[in-house]
Formats: structure tokens, C-alpha cells, sequence
């Protein structure tokens, strides 16, 4: 095996830690060691976070006041949410094309789908964001915490109806079986008890998290071999204690940032004991997997297929630009199947060879014509259908199948900012553009060549010439890997 | 047969210009097995949203029904006729003509234990065919083609007629094919810079390496396209169709079973059923779309002797309450009844006992049939597939095949 030179050992990495970074960073980074960079991705440049918000919490009511609301009102609060939604899917979007700490982002759309949730409100979608990109790198335990206080995952999991007379399984059975141990690692049983210690743990009409001592059930509990008087916070803790929620969480983070087809299960025991005696410390496990030689084997390289909000933003990332309608990018989430804050269920998107059948594949070579040649849009996602029916808010999940449907046979309008982009190729001899282009945005290729890129290439101008070779070669499958 | 004889040739004939022009491995793949006559085929129907079985199949007799809904129960005198205690919506004109004539079979209280009125979560169980505590990632249709086309080179024996591809026709190493248009799809996916990029890869098959996934993938599509672009040339529909989306769709599922082309299943949504507001008018079209679509589609398979080798059938994620709610619409409920249309069913008319509306679990239909053994019939008794490996449990068979 030829050895992995260090220019795509560095694309490699920043792939996986972020969403990709153009050559100028690339050769920036070649001067510094492993340690310096890797240093640098997991800290970022600033420490304070800002906050991807749309709205404010004055803004919306609280949720106990829309039942008292006459038609209209509630019409005007449906408005505010689906516009929120939509807004605050931008709204991030942008925040991973503009990032400055890409990890933190790629880390958040990994828990994005490991806490997969569910809700119309868009300020309980705004606050768990929030919750998840502040704890992104920091610690599962608070992290696992703070996710399972949030209103929109206890509604989701119908913990508000979790009650010492009348327990609720839904909410401690997700806990156990996606987010901490995974299946087959406790019994009926324990879910049994376990959902009796979160009994009474809810939240209040401004959207804060309760402990209803009213309804909790505080008598004795066994489960997983312990017994006590256990309380929801006590509960999250013994799944800590279990080893097996640092492999399950370890093997799902090596699946997502080093190999999803073959799982180096001696590495990952290695990782999850380390990650273990840590405490949970996230940003620990990810350094030790992105310091280690065998981070960067050629197996690992270019295997991963990008979820199609990594193939948007990557695209975003290389080449500056603004959408006519910036909703379009939800258009494109919808068409290749993955829409921020829809999971298609609890367990998240799956991932891996599921983003690819034959109509996703054609479309994702087609997009970057589509969005450079501000070609028309010719094909619809499937409908979003609401979540829970019972309530009103169907309509708010309607309305958003109409306003993209609206979008469909439009022209992409956006506004590139090319010469940024061409700026970068200014030194590179023009017969070796092609092979720099190609090795710039591909970090695996096995069909793109020069002979080839030239045939269809307009080299009318140099600039004409970069241009044609980016958007050929961000249509080839090697493209949609990372 | 001289028409057939017409077809062979159109169909021989475009294959060697195609092939001419094919990159020497996918040659291959253009040799696709032509289906012998007789070959049976599945078309899903999937009424999406959750439709309102209750206003479906109508118990005109129950006073229980015309209590729990005094607004949106339909008239005894409206409803079309089935049995003594049963009736027909009355935009179903044309499939009563098939129920009477023992064309159509209605299940009815089909569902599966632990019921979710998710709509996302229910029509996920639907199309995985899991128990509602499972979380599956592949779709009955997709194993269906797991098992069965182990070594194929095409995805065309599954095709869904849509822009994207239903979970239920995704499997583990095989998917199926959606396409809204089969001339488009041709046109989208053979770009000359796609085919000179599959000359230039070189493959190396190895299984856990994506960059031959997508390469095969994408050869897959063009030679996929290639060939049902073919077929469809082959046979055009005398009988107009309904100019709705499922009229249009219809009308390109007849036209390939017309042809030679391999496909088994064809995949198709109609909606959107979620009647929470104003349900009847919005029923009523909807109802009104599926029987103009589907009757013109079987009086086009009656004429070509194709009636009898395919199954129509219709489900739902949900069906709805038992009562309506405050806005002339109902909630997600439970239970559902199903359609089976087609020339090859052993047992006709109502196949099963009514909705029983005195044994309710609040408020809601208990399911009696399990969803999963119509999948185990139609998999096992018309498709003539492994429907134990697929589904993964042994379930039941009903004996409407």
C-alpha cells in the first residue's frame, strides 16, 4: 500500500471533523504538526458559542395558553412555528457553512441524529440545538442530561404523561435502547423501573424543565442489578456507570467518523474503555481518534458516504454563495432524505449506502449543475407528514409541503462568488489545473481525469476552464464521498 | 401476435443500437431475462396521510356509527351497496362494478399490535413490515428484492413511480427504482460525461469499498433506464386515462406491464388522506381520483389478457377515529380495511368480518388481521417469494390467493 501522502491526510481529516476545507487552509495546515492542528479543530477559535436563534422566547405563548386562543391567534402561532422551523434549518445550515469550528457543528449533527426528535414548536427545537451544540464536544453525561430535560424530547417521548398511577414506558425505553447501552442489554424489566424513576420529570408553559413530585413514584426500583429509591438523575447515572453505554456511544462515533462499513472492534474497545475513564469526555475521545496513525489508513479514506446535509454544506464550503430563496436547501435536504429536524423516526437517519438508490444518486451528480448553472428544479421531495395528529398543528406541517412544493420547477437562482474561488488556482499551471482541482475537492479518484475532465471542459478562458472542471468533478460519484 | 412479434423486434432492434454504444461490462446488463407470460405482478397503492376507513367501507346499519359521527356518517341511501350491513363510499362507483363482478376483495380491521398514530412512525412499520418496537432500515419490498435478486443487474423488478424512492422498496444490498418518467429518467441519467466516467473506473468489487457501490449504482441506473425506456416505448395505452397525477402514473404502470419488462412490483402514492379538517369533500376527491384511475387501469389489463397475473393493492398508515372531531374531520385512529383488485383472487367480496365498533380500545378499531400476513400471502402465493426470510417471523397466509 502506497503511503497516504500528508496534504490527503489532512483533506481526510477535514472531512471528517468538519465539512471539508478549501486548498488555501489545506496548505496552511501542511507547515504545522498533528498535534498543533488536531489542537486547533477540537478548540476552535473563539470559546463562546453563538447561538443559532430564530426567535425569542417572548415571542411565542406558552403552550398552556394556545387551548384559550380563538381561530386566528392560533393560525398567527402555526405561521410563527413553521416559519420558525424552516428559518432556524437556515439558520444552522449557514452556521456549518460559515463555521469557524466545523467540529462543533459535525458533532452536532452527529447527536442531531443520535437525539433524534420530533417537534412543531420551534422553540423547543431551538432550545434542544442549542443544548446539544453547546454540549457537542464537552460531557455525554451533562450532555445526555441536559438533552433529556429539554421539553421537546420530553414531549416527544410522552414523558408529560409518564405518571406514578399510569407509567409511560416510551420516554426510559428510547433512553436505554438509543440513546445510552442499546438493545439487548437490559430486560423488559428494567425498562419497567426505569421509567418509573423519570415519573413526574416534565416542563411548564414557558418551556422549562419540572420535577412534578406530585406524580413521581419514589418508591423502591430495581434495575440493572441495582436497587434503590431512584430518581430520573440517578437513573441517567447508573446508565453512565454501565460500560456499555461508552461502547454503544464509541461505536457509533467510530462508525460516523471512521468507518461505517468495517468496524475495528479491538479499536473501539481500546476507545470506549479510554472513553469510559474519562467520565465521557467527548472532545478526549475525539482527539484520540484523530491523533491516531490508523485514523488516516487508506481503508478509512474516501469511504464514507456524505449525508446529504454534508454534501450541501461541503458544496457551500468550497464555493461561496447565496441562494435566491434560501428555502431551496430544503428542498434539496427533502429530495436526498435527510431534512434537519425531521428524522425519519427515534433511531435518527440511518446513514451509510441507505443515502444512495438510483433516483438519489442521479440527483446528487446533478445538483451541483443544477446550483451552479442556476438549472430548473424538477423534482419533488416526498411530503413531510406531521408527527403526533391529535393536535393542531397538522396543518403547520401542510403548509410546509405546500411552500416547498412551490419551489419546484423554479430556476436555483444563487449568486456565486467565484472569483474567490478561481483566486485560489491563480499559481497552478493551467495543465495542471485539472489534477489540482480534482485532488482539491476529491480525496479519493478513480475516474475523474485530466483527459476526461478536458473533453468536456470549456477552455474558452482559463477562468471558464476552472469553473467547468469544478462543477464535472463535483458530478462524479467520487464526489459524494468523504 | 403480431403485436408481440412488433414489440420483440422494437425491443431486439433498440437494444443493439443501444448496445453499440454501452461500455463493454454493462453490456451485461442489457440482456435482461424477458418475462415469460403469465408473470405476476404487485401495484401498491398507498393512500397516504391515514385515510378514514369507517367512511370507506360504511357499517349502514350500525347505529353506533351514525351516533359517534351525526355529521360525517354517510347515508345509508348514498352509500353503494356491498352487503346487508355494509357499503361502498359513493365516489366508488367504478369499484363497486369490480366488487360485483369478483374482482375486488375487501379486508377488513387490519392493523398490528401496539399501534402507533404517528403518521411517520406507522407508515415506517408499514413499509419495514417490523413489530412497532423495532426500528428497521430496510423496506418489505427492498428484502423482497434482497432475496429474489441476488446476482441481478437491474433494479426494475421494483419500480416506484415518484421523484424519490419509498423506504419500503429499499433492501440491504438491493433498492428499487423511481422515476416519475420514464423518457425523463432516460434523459437525466445518460449524459455521455456519466458513461465516460464508468469507462474510466476501474472496479475492484470489493464489497466494504462505497466507490464501487456508487459506481455500480449508478451503472445499474443507466443500463436500468436504458431498458425501461425501451419497454415502455413498446406498448401505448388506447384507454385515456384520467389527467390526474395517479391517472398519469397509472397509466405508466400499465404501459410497462404491457411490455416484457421484469418488474414485479410497482410502488404508488395517493393523497394526502390526513382528514383532520373538512374531511368529506377532501375524501371525496381523493376517492373519486383512485376510482376513475384504477377502473380505467383494469379495464386496460381486462383488454390485454394481463388482468388475471396482477394484484391492486391499497393501504394506509392508519386508519382514523371512530368518532369525528369538532371540525368535521376525525383523528388518527387504529385499524384499516385494505383493497385487493385484481383478475387471479380466490376469494372475493367482503373477505373478512366488518369493523366491529362495540369492542373499541378508546375509542379505537381493534386490528383482527395482521398487516404482515397479507405481505406473507402476496409474497408467498403471488409473487412466489421466500416471505419468511423476508419478513423475518413466519407469518399466517390468508386465502384470498
Amino acid at each position: 500500500m502506497p503511503p497516504v501522502s500528508e496534504k490527503l491526510q489532512l483533506q481526510h481529516l477535514a472531512w471528517r471533523a468538519g465539512f471539508g476545507e478549501p486548498l488555501p487552509v489545506i496548505t496552511k495546515w501542511t507547515d504545522k504538526r498533528r498535534k498543533e492542528i488536531v489542537n486547533k479543530i477540537l478548540i476552535g477559535k473563539k470559546d463562546t458559542l453563538d447561538a443559532v436563534a430564530v426567535i425569542s422566547e417572548s415571542d411565542l405563548p406558552d403552550y398552556r395558553k394556545v387551548k384559550d386562543m380563538n381561530a386566528e391567534q392560533r393560525k398567527q402561532v402555526q405561521q410563527m412555528n413553521r416559519q420558525g422551523v424552516k428559518d432556524l434549518n437556515i439558520a444552522w445550515t449557514h452556521t456549518m457553512i460559515n463555521s469557524e469550528h466545523p467540529l462543533r457543528e459535525k458533532m452536532a449533527l452527529f447527536w442531531h441524529g443520535h437525539f433524534a426528535c420530533r417537534t412543531q414548536n420551534v422553540l423547543y427545537n431551538q432550545q434542544l440545538l442549542q443544548v446539544i451544540r453547546e454540549n457537542a464536544l464537552g460531557n455525554f453525561g451533562e450532555l445526555l442530561s441536559a438533552v433529556s430535560k429539554t421539553p421537546a424530547m420530553l414531549s416527544f417521548l410522552n414523558n408529560q404523561q409518564n405518571r406514578k398511577q399510569h407509567p409511560n414506558e416510551n420516554f426510559a425505553r428510547e433512553v436505554m435502547e438509543l440513546f445510552t447501552m442499546g438493545r439487548g442489554n437490559y430486560t423488559e424489566k428494567d425498562i419497567k423501573e426505569a421509567a418509573r424513576a423519570f415519573t413526574g420529570w416534565g416542563f411548564d408553559g414557558s418551556g422549562q424543565f419540572v420535577f412534578r413530585e406530585r406524580i413521581h413514584d419514589d418508591g423502591e426500583k430495581e434495575v440493572l442489578g441495582k436497587r434503590g429509591n431512584f430518581n430520573g438523575d440517578d437513573m441517567l447515572q447508573i446508565l453512565l456507570d454501565n460500560k456499555q453505554t461508552a461502547h454503544y456511544i464509541t461505536a457509533k462515533i467510530y462508525r460516523f467518523f471512521v468507518n461505517e462499513t468495517t468496524v475495528d472492534d479491538a479499536k473501539v474497545a481500546m476507545l470506549a474503555d479510554k472513553f469510559y475513564h474519562s467520565g465521557y469526555d467527548i472532545k478526549s475521545l475525539m482527539r484520540e481518534i484523530f491523533m491516531a496513525d490508523w485514523f488516516y489508513n487508506e481503508q478509512h479514506i474516501g469511504n464514507r458516504i456524505k449525508s446529504p446535509v454534508e454534501l450541501l454544506v461541503g458544496l457551500r464550503r468550497s464555493i461561496p454563495m447565496e441562494f435566491e430563496k434560501e428555502e431551496v436547501m430544503l428542498l434539496f435536504q427533502g429530495i436526498l432524505g435527510q431534512q434537519l429536524f425531521y428524522p425519519p423516526n427515534v433511531a435518527g437517519w440511518p446513514g451509510g449506502r441507505s443515502w444512495i438508490d438510483s433516483s438519489s444518486l442521479m440527483f446528487r451528480l446533478r445538483m451541483p449543475q443544477v446550483i451552479l448553472y442556476s438549472q430548473e428544479l424538477r423534482t419533488k421531495p416526498k411530503d413531510i407528514t406531521p408527527e403526533m395528529g391529535e393536535g393542531q398543528n397538522y396543518k403547520m406541517t401542510l403548509e410546509l409541503n405546500d411552500s416547498l412544493r412551490r419551489l419546484y420547477a423554479r430556476r436555483v437562482n444563487a449568486t456565486i462568488n467565484w472569483d474567490a474561488y478561481v483566486q485560489d488556482y491563480k499559481d497552478i499551471p493551467r495543465e495542471r489545473l485539472a489534477d489540482e482541482i480534482a485532488g482539491a475537492l476529491l480525496v479519493k479518484n478513480s475516474g475523474a481525469s485530466k483527459p476526461l475532465l478536458d473533453k468536456y471542459a470549456d477552455s474558452s478562458t482559463r477562468e471558464n476552464y476552472i469553473k467547468t472542471v469544478t462543477i464535472d468533478v463535483m458530478s462524479t460519484p467520487e464526489y459524494q464521498l468523504c | 401476435m403480431l403485436i408481440l412479434n412488433r414489440r420483440r423486434f422494437l425491443q431486439v432492434g433498440s437494444l443493439a443500437s443501444a448496445a453499440t454504444l454501452m461500455p463493454k461490462f454493462l453490456k451485461a446488463f442489457e440482456k435482461g431475462q424477458l418475462v415469460p407470460p403469465g408473470n405476476k405482478v404487485l401495484v401498491v397503492i398507498q393512500l397516504s396521510g391515514g385515510n378514514d376507513g369507517l367512511n370507506t367501507v360504511i357499517p349502514y346499519r350500525n347505529d353506533i356509527y351514525y351516533k359517534m359521527r351525526p355529521a360525517l356518517g354517510i347515508k345509508r341511501t348514498e352509500a353503494l351497496s356491498l352487503t346487508d350491513d355494509w357499503g361502498l363510499h359513493p365516489s366508488f362507483t367504478g369499484l363497486k362494478s369490480l366488487y360485483d363482478d369478483g374482482s375486488m376483495g375487501i379486508l377488513n380491521s387490519v392493523g398490528y399490535p401496539n399501534p402507533d398514530r404517528s403518521h411517520f412512525r406507522s407508515m415506517d412499520i408499514w413499509h419495514t413490515g417490523s413489530e412497532s418496537k423495532d426500528f428497521w432500515n430496510t423496506g418489505w419490498i427492498g428484502r423482497y428484492l434482497d432475496a429474489q435478486c441476488k446476482g441481478c443487474d437491474k433494479p426494475t423488478q421494483a419500480l416506484e413511480i415518484d421523484d424519490t424512492l419509498s423506504l419500503a422498496m429499499k433492501g440491504e444490498s438491493a433498492k428499487g427504482l423511481a422515476f416519475t418518467d420514464p423518457n425523463r429518467l432516460y434523459n437525466t441519467s445518460n449524459g455521455n460525461y456519466f458513461k465516460d466516467l464508468l469507462n474510466a473506473h476501474a472496479s475492484h468489487a470489493e464489497e466494504h469499498n462505497n466507490v464501487d457501490y456508487l459506481y455500480k449504482t449508478m451503472a445499474e441506473t443507466i443500463s436500468s433506464a436504458t431498458y425501461i425506456q425501451q419497454q415502455f416505448k413498446t406498448y401505448q395505452s388506447k384507454e385515456s386515462y384520467p389527467n390526474t397525477a395517479l391517472g398519469r402514473d397509472m397509466k405508466v404502470i400499465s404501459e410497462l406491464i404491457m411490455s416484457d419488462i421484469n418488474t414485479k412490483v410497482y410502488y404508488v402514492s395517493h393523497g394526502s388522506f390526513d382528514t383532520h379538517v373538512g374531511q368529506q369533500k377532501q375524501q371525496e376527491k381523493l376517492f373519486q381520483q383512485l376510482d376513475e384511475a384504477v377502473s380505467v387501469f383494469v379495464q386496460d389489463l381486462k383488454k390485454n389478457n394481463r388482468f388475471q397475473d396482477v394484484m391492486v393493492m391499497t393501504f394506509s398508515e392508519f386508519g382514523r377515529r371512530v368518532g369525528q372531531n369538532a371540525s368535521g374531520g376525525t383523528d388518527h385512529g387504529t385499524a384499516n380495511n385494505m383493497f385487493l383488485i385484481g383478475g387471479g383472487l380466490q376469494k372475493k367480496g367482503m373477505l373478512n368480518e366488518g369493523a366491529d365498533l362495540t369492542d373499541l380500545q378508546d375509542g379505537d378499531l381493534k386490528y383482527k388481521v395482521d398487516f404482515k400476513s397479507v405481505y406473507a400471502t402476496l409474497l408467498n402465493k403471488w409473487l412466489s417469494a421466500d416471505d419468511k426470510a423476508i419478513l423475518q417471523q413466519q407469518y399466517g397466509y390468508l386465502d384470498f390467493i
